[in-house]
């Protein structure tokens, strides 16, 4: 298991702990993270799981793929940093990773 | 409008459910009309993943999203349902009895059905176009801002700034440009979620200057009481400019809204509507809740649970609308009665 912090618009901070292999997204879901929807359930096709990758971690995951910017494009106040996190996989890499949730999904 | 279409059951969504719902309707003879917001039937199966393999479909190992609208659409197909597509119902009112239901719906157009039954299948509300985050936008809605193009006129001798890099805003440039003054296409970043040869018509008219693009994001708007004279950009290098417009087209694609159905005098939990096992029954008889608008004890969000719920919602609804003829559970392999019905007999 790995830790992952979300931070909602207000500035409260929640840890999980996440299985690896699984997503950020799923991590939120099974913890009732606050600011995570994730209407289409992770098939990478709504824009509703939409997070903001802490500075210091943008560099240590992979970096989003094709159909993930794509559907950034629908996502609510895109900034540096912005991701889908259904599309972030949970590794030993991303243990203490940090992200922010949007002030709305759309 | 003006005409009021009478019938047996309205469905009010096109989903995978409420198409399902005609069929298992049909069976007991009782005819539909299919209401949805969106242009075509599928719900979110259409208009979020088309193209994304669904798994848990019994019978089907693998099928995407449209095939399974697609196969749904030919399954239905023997009871000719009416659909109304681009409707959004507005209003609900109860003009039977408890054991006599009949509702009065009115849709936003103007359009009323007089139905016996409804069933809301629904999903996850209507879609409905994002509002981009920029502060004070409401104050220009239906003035300077437009989340859709009714009519391309009046955008006729106007600066018209669209925002988004997916169809519909590919879409819309290609199409006002030659009608409005000037078209200025802006977008996060220089990739485009649309067909390709919709980009290339955009970039070869950018290339003979008859159309701008720009990268950047809006971030404010300027104008006086709704009429809109700068939108404020940040662009890709940080900069802050405005950018004169008369008319901003933000295309950020759907997201799903309740809408009026909370209206509607139903109980409502959490924005789910609440429903007895037995029959799928909302608190009002003779409307039904189907699908993943629906809650109740155990509920999972599944097409498949959608299924089931329409078959036993449509057994009620024909006590409701045959009230005095027996109903004979039969099946479809061996009725002949029934083959009939789907014309295979």
């Amino acid at each position: 298991m790995v830790q992952i912090t979300f931070i909602d618009s207000t500035g409260q901070s929640r840890s999980v702990s996440a299985e690896e292999g699984s997503t950020v997204m799923e991590a939120a879901l099974r913890n009732s993270i606050p600011g995570i929807e994730a209407e289409c359930g992770g098939a990478c096709a709504c824009a509703t799981c939409h997070v903001y990758v802490d500075d210091a971690w943008v560099s240590k995951i992979p970096p989003a793929q094709p159909m993930e910017e794509d559907m950034l494009d629908f996502a609510f106040d895109v900034r540096t940093g912005s991701r889908l996190s259904c599309q972030i996989r949970v590794t030993g890499e991303t243990d203490g990773l940090v992200v922010s949730t949007p002030e709305r999904q759309g | 409008m003006g005409e009021i279409v009478k019938t047996d059951a309205l469905i009010v969504g096109a989903g995978p459910v409420g198409l399902f719902a005609v069929f298992e309707l049909g069976l007991l003879d009782i005819k539909a009309h299919v209401l949805d917001i969106l242009p075509k039937a599928g719900g979110q199966c259409a208009e979020l993943y088309p193209e994304k393999p669904i798994y848990d479909i019994p019978g089907f190992p693998t099928i995407t999203g449209q095939g399974l609208v697609d196969n749904l659409m030919k399954q239905i197909e023997p009871f000719a349902p009416t659909f109304h597509y681009n409707q959004m119902v507005a209003s609900l009112e109860p003009i039977g009895t408890a054991e006599a239901p009949e509702f009065r719906v009115t849709t936003e157009d103007g359009d009323i059905y007089e139905t016996r039954v409804v069933l809301v299948a629904a999903g996850g509300g209507s879609f409905q176009p994002k509002k981009p985050p920029i502060a004070g936008i409401d104050a220009y809605e239906n003035t300077s801002v437009f989340y859709a193009v009714r009519k391309m006129e009046q955008f006729r001798g106007k600066r018209v700034l669209i925002v988004g890099g997916g169809d519909s805003a590919l879409d819309w440039a290609l199409n006002l440009q030659g009608v409005a003054e000037r078209v200025t296409l802006m977008h996060r970043r220089d990739a485009f979620r649309a067909a390709p040869h919709s980009v290339n018509a955009m970039r070869e008219l950018v290339r003979e200057k008859r159309m701008d693009f720009v990268l950047g994001q809006v971030t404010g708007l300027k104008g006086e009481s709704g009429v809109l004279s700068h939108a404020i950009v940040r662009g890709e290098d940080g900069s802050t400019f405005d950018l004169a417009c008369d008319v901003m087209l933000p295309f950020f694609g759907l997201t799903m809204k309740l809408g009026p159905i909370a209206q509607w005098g139903l109980n409502l939990h959490e924005n789910l509507i609440p429903v007895d096992t037995e029959k799928f029954e909302t608190n009002v008889p003779g409307i039904f809740a189907v699908g993943d608008i629906n809650t109740y004890p155990g509920k999972l969000k599944l097409i498949l649970s959608g299924f089931h719920e329409v078959a036993l919602a449509a057994q009620k609804a024909h006590r409701y609308i045959f009230p005095d003829k027996k109903l004979t559970f039969q099946y479809t392999t061996s009725s002949s009665s029934l083959q009939k019905k789907l014309g295979v007999s």
